[in-house]
């Protein structure tokens, strides 16, 4: 389709084409004629956002809990900067997002113009890639490039950044259909000679694992079914990083939890003592590895993963699979098949004997009060009332992110939604936002932190502007407790500015944006204000009052291997947990 | 402990990429981003109608820090191929160095005879200096460079490596 129009019309329609029905903004001066053509459309609804940032998060939870890219509209110079730490978490957790970025016009960029700033410059390091659209006739296909190269290959954030003037000019507009991409081409089949050796390598396997992250979700629910197909039929266990947890399903008696620094603890020995382990779109994090030399020291390792940088980064590999998990699971399956392969059953017995003896270490226990509500307890009060509804969980960051990673229990992909690389305080709220968004009749919930829900908290009146009945269940334990753990850990429990002082008073916040405030402090009333809290259809902040002491357990401390976790039955290890060169690290 | 340290090694890396504002930046960012070497950095458009530019990057890393430089490289958007020309195999490697020295009798008659003797050509000559152009791998310009320097070097100006592989095959 070529059609005259102006730049402005042409985003409007390059949005039409991609099939965006969302789009996460802030209007101001360099992006009003946007703001115009979009006035005269209905097709892509815009939500107007209360801060940048909040837009970015929203695009992201919006993405993740539908599979579709997300869209981001905020004008130059500070609207951009503010976008920056939410591009830059998309980038780090492989987020597609678009972010459309107005620029001063052409003639004045270099001139310190008003509201100017390089968004190039700036985002091309927390962006996939990023364009500037000097010349009307670049700006069709650009948007439509925009949109491939945010989805394709490893997925990120995209920046295209509009001169206003380019955005009055008027050109012919070009449709998606005939967008080819000349460079970027990314990978999807992998090697059938690797395959087949990776299922070799399997097959023969005494102590297997597998080992899966974020990129089985990226790669689509289509995966996450494979990876279920691959582990009934080999029967050997999984286990998940924070951005793979819902891939496999937490009921499955072959799932071991998460691994990693909070993982449990038979992910973790699992993984230290493996012969033969796959990792499956997942990106050996520090979080996950610990000590790098210690890192399971007698296993082969096979990596499938879509960006061959992601190959060998931290951890030598001895067979990387360059590919999407959906194709190469697709494919190991059938060469599975048609090998008519047989684990070695009786070996297969004894190590999930020895799992077994791990799992019943029993890692994730904690002990619950009838005076104070533990922060664990009051996950999975949640957990237990909700997990049976249509249910969306997303967190901020802290503490009570990883007790709702331990304590909350995930059946399907696309339902958990958090900050794991960049670790960003404030994502929670306004990416349950975005979810609701995409899911208007599913129950949206951000576990939060008394800490962070303050950094995006302006976000509310977005909820309430648009009927987005977003919960907020903060567990509200008055300080910074991941900050409070690593200064019980580091620095002799000193708490040095860790302290939530001068919290506001929650409920009447709530209240004063137009949503409901709950408090409870008693745990015999949990449940029911738990119950409340879900059956109201308006955008909900709880303040659960929860003991202010507890710690994230177990853990291994950084710049340990898998087999030193400290346990909650000694908790006492933690105080001197760390040696010198572990305080190094972060 | 920590983890072994392989040696370093120096690669030629050479790759073809569009031909846009904003891509050197992208590759030179990438390098002081991650914390990589540049020792040496060449750029030219090789084909107006396709809109390619080669750029060849010389750098030194641990062998895995090389594989990551290629792969970081390989995964810009405009960045066409990348080729490590040390692994291919021997690759051509020129660099060409423009050298101004300034001196009277003997000094003067001595940096004729190396120049000479290195096939560097005089390009503009005065009554008390002389301007040599040298072309040749990176190590005989030191090697040159080094020769002339108690000899009145007063600057230097090096293009940096330019490398293609051997034989019949195109990157
Ligand atoms: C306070 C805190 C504590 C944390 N503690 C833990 C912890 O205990 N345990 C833990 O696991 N994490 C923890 N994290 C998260 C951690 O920082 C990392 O974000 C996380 O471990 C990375 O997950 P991943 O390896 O699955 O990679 P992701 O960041 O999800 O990356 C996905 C990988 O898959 C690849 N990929 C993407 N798409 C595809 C595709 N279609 N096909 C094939 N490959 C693909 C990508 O190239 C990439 O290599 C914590 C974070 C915070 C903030
Ligand atoms: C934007 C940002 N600033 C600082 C940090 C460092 N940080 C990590 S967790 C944390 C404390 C979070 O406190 P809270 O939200 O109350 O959660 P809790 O750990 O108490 O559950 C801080 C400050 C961060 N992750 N993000
Ligand atoms: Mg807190």
């Amino acid at each position: 389709m070529m059609r005259e129009m102006t730049g402005a019309e042409m985003v409007m329609q390059a949005l039409i084409d991609q099939g965006v029905e969302h789009m996460f903004g802030y209007p101001g001066g360099a992006v009003l004629p946007i703001y115009d053509a979009m006035f005269h459309q209905n097709q892509v609804k815009h939500i107007l956002v209360r801060h940048e940032q909040g837009a970015v998060h929203m695009a992201e939870g919006y993405a993740r809990s539908s599979g579709k890219v997300g869209v981001v509209l905020v004008t130059s110079g500070p609207g951009a900067t503010n976008a920056v730490t939410g591009l830059t978490d998309a980038l780090l957790d492989s987020i597609p997002l678009v972010c459309i970025t107005g620029q001063v016009p052409t003639h004045l960029i270099g001139s310190d113009a008003f509201q100017e700033c390089d968004t190039v410059g700036i985002t091309r390091p927390c962006t996939k890639h990023n364009y500037l659209v000097r010349d009307i006739n670049d700006l069709a296909r650009v948007m439509h490039e925009a949109f491939y190269v945010a989805q394709n290959g490893r997925p990120g954030p995209v920046v295209v950044d509009i001169p206003k003037d380019v955005q009055f000019a008027k050109g012919m507009y070009v449709g998606p259909e005939n967008i080819q991409h000349r460079t970027y081409q990314p990978r999807l089949k992998g090697d059938p000679e690797k395959i087949k050796t990776a299922v070799e390598m399997l097959a023969k396997a005494r102590r297997p694992i597998l080992y899966t992250g974020g990129g089985v979700i990226n790669s689509g629910p289509e995966a996450s079914r494979l990876l279920r197909e691959f582990a009934r039929l080999s029967g050997y266990p999984v286990t998940s990083t924070l951005m793979g947890l819902g891939a496999f399903p937490a009921s499955d008696r072959q799932w071991l939890g998460m691994l990693g620094m909070h993982g449990t603890y038979e992910a973790n020995m699992a993984m230290h003592d493996c012969d033969v382990m796959v990792c499956i779109g997942a990106r050996f994090d520090d979080r996950i590895t610990g000590r790098l030399d210690a890192f399971s020291p007698d296993s082969k390792k096979i990596h499938i993963d879509i960006d061959p940088s992601s190959i060998n980064k931290n951890v030598k590999v001895d067979l990387p699979i360059i590919g999407d998990v959906k194709h190469v699971l697709e494919d190991m399956l059938t060469v599975w098949r048609g090998m008519k392969a047989e684990p070695d059953r009786r070996a297969l017995a004894g190590w999930w004997s020895q799992i077994d003896k791990w799992r019943a270490r029993k890692s994730l226990a904690f002990t619950t009060s009838d005076r104070i509500i533990k922060p664990q307890q009051a996950v999975k009060a949640l957990y237990d009332q909700v997990k049976d509804k249509d249910v969306y969980i997303t967190t901020e960051v802290g503490q009570h992110q990883m007790w709702a990673a331990q304590h909350f229990h995930f059946e399907q992909p696309n339902r958990w939604m958090t900050s794991g690389g960049l670790g960003t305080m404030g994502y929670g709220l306004p990416a349950a936002i975005g979810v609701q968004v995409a899911h208007p009749d599913s129950l949206v919930i951000d576990i939060a932190g008394e800490a962070s829900i303050q950094m995006c908290l302006q976000e509310m009146s977005t909820a309430l502007q648009f009927d987005l009945p977003v919960k907020i269940f903060v567990l509200n334990n008055e300080y910074m407790g991941m900050v409070r753990q690593w200064q019980d850990l580091l620095h002799g429990g000193r708490y040095s500015h860790s302290y939530s002082e001068s919290l506001p008073d929650f409920v009447k916040l709530a209240e004063a944006y137009g949503g409901v405030g709950i408090r409870c402090s008693n745990p015999a009333d949990l449940d029911g204000a738990i119950h409340e809290m879900i059956n109201v259809n308006r955008p909900v902040l709880f303040d659960c009052l929860v003991d202010k002491t507890e710690n994230v357990l177990p853990m291994i401390p950084s710049g340990k291997p898998h087999n030193e976790m400290i346990m909650p039955d000694h908790p006492e290890a933690l105080d001197d947990a760390i040696d010198e060169e572990g305080k190094m690290l972060v | 402990m920590p983890p072994v340290i392989e040696p370093a090694e120096r690669h030629t890396l050479s790759m073809l990429v569009d031909n846009e504002p904003g891509v050197l930046a992208r590759i030179v960012g990438l390098f002081s981003g991650r914390g990589y070497n540049i020792d040496s950095l060449t750029v030219s458009e090789v084909s107006h109608a396709s809109h390619l530019s080669r750029i060849t990057v010389v750098t030194t890393g641990a062998p895995p820090i090389i594989e990551q430089i290629k792969s970081q490289l390989d995964r810009l958007v405009p960045v066409h191929r990348v080729v490590d020309l040390t692994v291919v195999g021997k690759a051509v490697e020129r660099e060409l160095a423009l050298i101004k020295v300034r001196g009277k009798g003997e000094l003067r008659q001595e940096a004729l005879l190396i120049a000479d003797s290195f096939r560097a050509r005089t390009v503009d000559t005065t009554l008390e200096s002389f301007v040599f152009e040298i072309t040749g791998k990176p190590e005989k310009i030191d090697q040159f460079v080094s020769l002339l320097e108690p000899l009145g070097l007063v600057e230097v100006s090096r293009t940096g490596v330019a490398a293609i592989g051997r034989g019949a095959e195109g990157m």
